[in-house]
């Protein structure tokens, strides 16, 4: 039995949304439903998906699927940071294909407009190993940051090519009315601007932001009565790695995105060649690149070439991040998985308008929680 | 003199550890790992249980401190209670025991000085609070 993703829905990213997050959940769900033979009632089991720490609400799960109207069903939280919302799906994926539920609504969210920003400089302290990594004053663009230094050093990346992801992502903004920051720039820009944890500017970051998403996702039976533009899961790969740096032994790729990565493609039976259109959680322009190289769409090392080749616009050999990426639209943490996947199903429905790939069939999302902590790479087919 | 583990780093999140220890030795200008009495895995920073063979017997070994340099960023942006620090070099270092530590570079290298695969060496540092880490310094 394969199991369909059915509908999709994002409300736009952006910073102090002015709403609260069951309404910004709402809004998600609401498109997600859009024009399917589907109502909330029939919907067995929710999951809803965040990153706590940006919370105010405790178990939100219960208080979005009471203003969705999805009780009594069950409803459960999914937490891996960045990458909750794909973790919900693959959460789903198993409720489906085990046959405990045949219909389930994956929301994700985050405001982080929520807490103020003396509370995200704490917070944002705790995101490595507390107990020997935190005291030495760290946050996440400097651990991506090192992996950029690593990288370059290792392969000679170059600054400019990191630049050029932003570039393309800036491009692509111009036509994604969702996304936060909706403006070109150029390379010369980015190189210019203020430097956040060396090499690493603030153009190669993404920003926090407000926003939510919903993936409806059904059986094979169910899926088809509900619409006709099914989008199939074709494969779906998670894995994780150690939160200690000193644990880590590759310091130019994400080991965690290569194993999840080699689990979809096995699993969906194709290779990297076959993917027509990708996601990428291009949260520093360094993951971009590992992401290429991580995923097969290049040799380890050539990602960089492969940015400056502009081989990852529409039209070159594998287009990425075509609605400008994390970089562009902003990363409302529990949100981001799902508007990846909104991304990709809408292309594979041929429904992506001005950035729409012709023809494409095989979609693929990279979706990583923390730096390189939890990997998800999942495989999408129409 | 028993020293909390609370007292390590410029600003601490764990006090309560089965390698409170640590601090002793550090306080002594010993940096130590802990070494699994069963494999003989070595462990830095220090583990009081080994999970490849569920073993809790475990030694202290000290470190030389004798490093190079794996990786390094230098950040102009810092969590809560690390401003005043600002800018400061995160790096990664890997020991000639094969094990890695993080920690900052020391504040008397200069910043062009820096470059991968430099020697360093990893030593206690007493911080004006109290407090008690390690650093990485020139070699």
């Amino acid at each position: 039995m394969n199991v369909a993703i059915v509908g999709v829905g994002q409300t736009p990213f952006s910073r102090n949304c002015g709403i609260s997050i069951r309404e910004l959940c709402f809004d998600a769900f609401r498109e997600a439903l859009e024009d399917l033979n589907l109502t909330p009632k029939e919907i067995d089991a929710s999951i809803v998906c965040s990153a706590p720490e940006y919370d105010k609400q405790r178990s939100p799960a219960g208080l979005i699927s009471e203003y969705l109207g999805l009780n009594p069903q069950p409803t459960f939280y999914a937490e891996s940071i960045c990458s909750s919302s794909s973790t919900g799906v693959k959460v789903g994926y198993s409720f489906i294909k085990s046959g405990l539920h045949d219909i389930v609504a994956v929301i994700g969210f985050q405001k982080m407009s929520e807490i103020s920003s003396a509370e995200v400089q704490e917070r944002m302290g705790r995101g490595a190993d507390i107990q020997w990594e935190s005291p030495f004053g760290t946050m996440m663009p400097a651990g991506y940051a090192m992996y950029a230094r690593a990288h370059m050093q290792k392969y000679g990346t170059t600054e400019e090519q990191l630049a050029k992801v932003k570039v393309k992502s800036g491009k692509y903004s111009l036509v994604n009315p969702l996304a936060m920051f909706r403006r070109a720039v150029t390379v010369d820009e980015c190189l210019k601007a203020r430097v956040i944890a060396s090499p690493l500017k603030m153009f190669d970051c993404c920003a926090n932001a407000d926003g939510a998403s919903c993936v409806i996702m059904a059986s094979e039976e169910k899926a088809k009565k509900i619409t006709d533009t099914p989008v199939w899961v074709a494969g779906i790969g998670a894995a994780s790695d150690t939160l200690s740096t000193t644990s880590r032994t590759n310091l130019t790729g994400l080991d965690c995105a290569i194993e999840a990565g080699n689990q979809a493609y096995k699993m969906a039976h194709i290779e990297p060649k076959d993917v027509d259109v990708a996601e990428v959680h291009d949260c520093f322009t360094i993951a971009e690149i590992m992401a290429y190289e991580n995923l097969g769409f290049c040799k380890p090392g050539e990602g960089g070439k492969l940015i400056e080749e502009s081989q990852t616009y529409i039209g070159g050999k594998i287009p990425v991040n075509v609605d400008g990426g994390l970089l562009s639209k902003g990363h409302p943490i529990g949100a981001t998985g799902g508007s990846q996947i909104r991304t990709i199903v809408l292309q594979l429905q041929g429904r992506a308008g001005k950035t729409q790939v012709d023809g494409a069939e095989v979609g693929l999302v990279h979706n990583i929680g923390g730096i390189g902590l939890y990997g998800n790479v999942t495989i999408f087919k129409r | 003199m028993f020293v909390s583990f609370g007292k390590f780093g410029k600003i601490g999140y764990v006090s309560e550890t089965k390698v409170a220890d640590f601090m002793k030795y550090l306080g002594q200008g010993k940096i130590m790992a802990t070494r699994c009495s069963k494999c003989g895995k070595l462990y830095f920073p220090p583990r009081a249980d080994c999970p490849d063979d569920l073993s809790t017997d475990m030694t202290w070994q000290p470190l030389s401190g004798k490093c190079k340099l794996l990786t390094y960023t230098t950040a102009h942006f810092a969590p809560t209670g690390f401003q005043d620090d600002l800018p400061y070099t995160i790096a990664l270092a890997e020991c000639e025991e094969g094990v890695k530590v993080y920690a900052l570079l020391s504040k008397d290298i200069n910043g062009k000085e820096i470059h991968i695969g430099m020697d360093l060496q990893l030593a206690p540092l007493r911080l004006s609070n109290g407090r008690i880490t390690y650093e990485l310094k020139k070699a």
